[in-house]
């Protein structure tokens, strides 16, 4: 009978992280910011057909970084959480924070006990009839849940983003500022992003019951 | 409630109601045994039109129960997404039960898929619903809607009619459904026009219900003392929209007000 090699649990984890990172970090970035009527979010993203950002009830939005298909089952998993709960309780018992738990407890379980661990950061977003209320869970590939304030960058070279977002944000500012901003924080210093490389949806509090919208590339220009 | 995670051969795709009925909740129960009509709320007349730039549809506001008249404010008249509609008659509970299921399947659908259903497809859904629903349909609480709406692709508007059984009947003109239905379509039919505006479809509709509330006991009219009034919407390129309370009461008024001037005994 053959012993496996014993590997130090700091090791194994250790390990685990680098390979969800590395993974991560080889795809885009992903900015979301609070604006004038909800949650802007912006994605570096050329494809327009395979989203990154989208829409999982009323007033709860979902992105993911990583793996298309591992964030892509997430989002499913989640749409069929909140559809479910809203069926069998009211609209209003549907809420970001059992949701992102929900998330947090599913990546954790994958990172503890799978053999490989899930590669995608997300966001799960809330907003409320009030500015300044917005709900923005940003979740780690090892369960990890952040509650941020007005800004979240997911995705490789997170750090830098964040700073270039953070030096421009301004509270209550215009979907047009905020989709500049996102613009020239994702682009960074030496490249320009232009409306094809880019996804945009919003949750904005003026839509009525569904406030999730997606602006298509052709239509960024007229926010 | 956790995250649903289903195995390969399990999952429910973008199937709301599937998906119910693997976490145990089957959607359409039948009743163990025959219900008494008298004993059930039942909802009546809904009526709805084409017109040039896609469809209108109304319905009355009362249900009963045998012969007593059990709620004066009822709605039967619902939107099911951006561009569609359904009204409903029969038994009352299970048939708002079946469009708040409706509804919510073509959201599910839009949102697990990322695109929504054709219009098509959702006048399919609605066939399957009335299809699980038929044992219980068969122990009396039998549920028959007009679905309409506004097809995108086909840019017009287009009515359905539905049996019991699920059976889906595209309708081109008009349809009504419930126990005031063959008065209500009748008057439609006499004042059908290809070429109606929305205004003359809606004041069409609003005919059609006042004469069917003239003859039958179970289906109700404007009701002036309570200001109740019948629920009209409009479907077209633009959406659902529902007409104010305000407006629909002047047709009626208007309607009345002929019907009274000509109707009137007057002692020889």
């Amino acid at each position: 009978m053959s012993m496996p090699f014993y590997v130090a649990p700091e090791q194994m984890m250790k390990d685990r992280a680098d390979y969800a990172r590395k993974g991560i970090a080889r795809g885009r970035s992903l900015v979301a910011m609070a604006y004038e009527h909800g949650v802007f979010i912006c994605a570096e993203n050329p494809s327009a057909t395979l989203h990154k950002v989208s829409e999982i009830y009323d007033r709860i939005a979902f992105a993911g970084v990583g793996k298309y298909n591992e964030f892509d089952q997430l989002r499913i998993a989640g749409v069929r959480h909140a559809d479910l709960k809203g069926f069998t309780y009211s609209r209003e018992d549907v809420e970001a924070r059992s949701l992102a738990n929900n998330y947090a407890q599913m990546l954790g379980q994958t990172f503890t006990h799978e053999m490989k661990p899930m590669e995608v950061e997300i966001l799960v977003a809330e907003i409320t009839d009030t500015p300044g209320e917005e709900q923005l869970f940003h979740i780690l590939y090892d369960g990890t849940v952040m509650d941020e304030r007005n800004i979240v960058v997911l995705g490789g070279d997170a750090e830098a983003i964040r700073e270039r977002v953070a030096s421009g944000f301004e509270a209550g500012m215009s979907a047009a500022a905020a989709l500049e901003l996102a613009r020239g924080a994702l682009a960074g210093d030496d490249r320009t992003l232009d409306d094809d490389d880019l996804e945009v949806a919003m949750l904005d509090r003026t839509k009525g019951r569904r406030t999730f919208v997606r602006i298509p590339d052709g239509e960024l220009d007229g926010l | 409630m956790t995250l649903p995670q289903f195995g390969q051969g399990a999952d429910p795709g973008p199937d709301f109601a599937a998906l119910l009925r693997r976490q145990g909740n089957d959607p359409f129960p039948a009743p163990e045994a025959p219900q008494s009509p008298d004993t059930i709320t039942h909802g009546t007349t809904c009526v709805a039109v084409r017109y040039i730039d896609g469809v209108v549809m109304a319905g009355d506001r009362r249900a009963t129960a045998g012969n007593l008249i059990s709620h004066r404010s009822i709605e039967k008249v619902f939107p099911a997404d951006r561009h569609s509609a359904v009204a409903i008659a029969g038994a009352a509970g299970p048939a708002v039960e079946m469009v708040r299921l409706f509804q919510l399947q073509l959201e599910h659908y839009e949102k697990v898929e990322g695109s929504p259903l054709s219009l098509e497809g959702k006048a399919n859904q609605l066939g399957q619903m009335l299809r699980s629903n038929l044992p219980a349909a068969m122990s009396g609480l039998a549920v028959v809607p007009i679905f309409a709406g506004y097809d995108l692709a086909r840019e017009t508007g287009r009515l359905f009619e539905y049996d019991i059984t699920g059976g889906r009947y595209e309708e081109s003109d008009y349809a009504a459904t419930g126990s005031g239905s063959l008065h209500a379509e009748t008057v439609i039919k006499v004042g059908y026009r290809r070429d109606m505006t929305a205004d003359d479809a809606a004041d069409l509709l609003a005919e059609s219900l006042f004469q069917a509330a003239d003859a039958d006991a179970a289906t109700g009219g404007a009701d002036t003392l309570r200001g109740i009034y019948p629920i009209m919407v409009t479907i077209n390129a633009d959406g659902f929209t529902r007409l104010a309370d305000a407006d629909v009461a002047d047709r009626f008024a208007e309607i009345a007000q002929r019907f009274s001037d000509n109707h009137r005994e007057v002692t020889p």
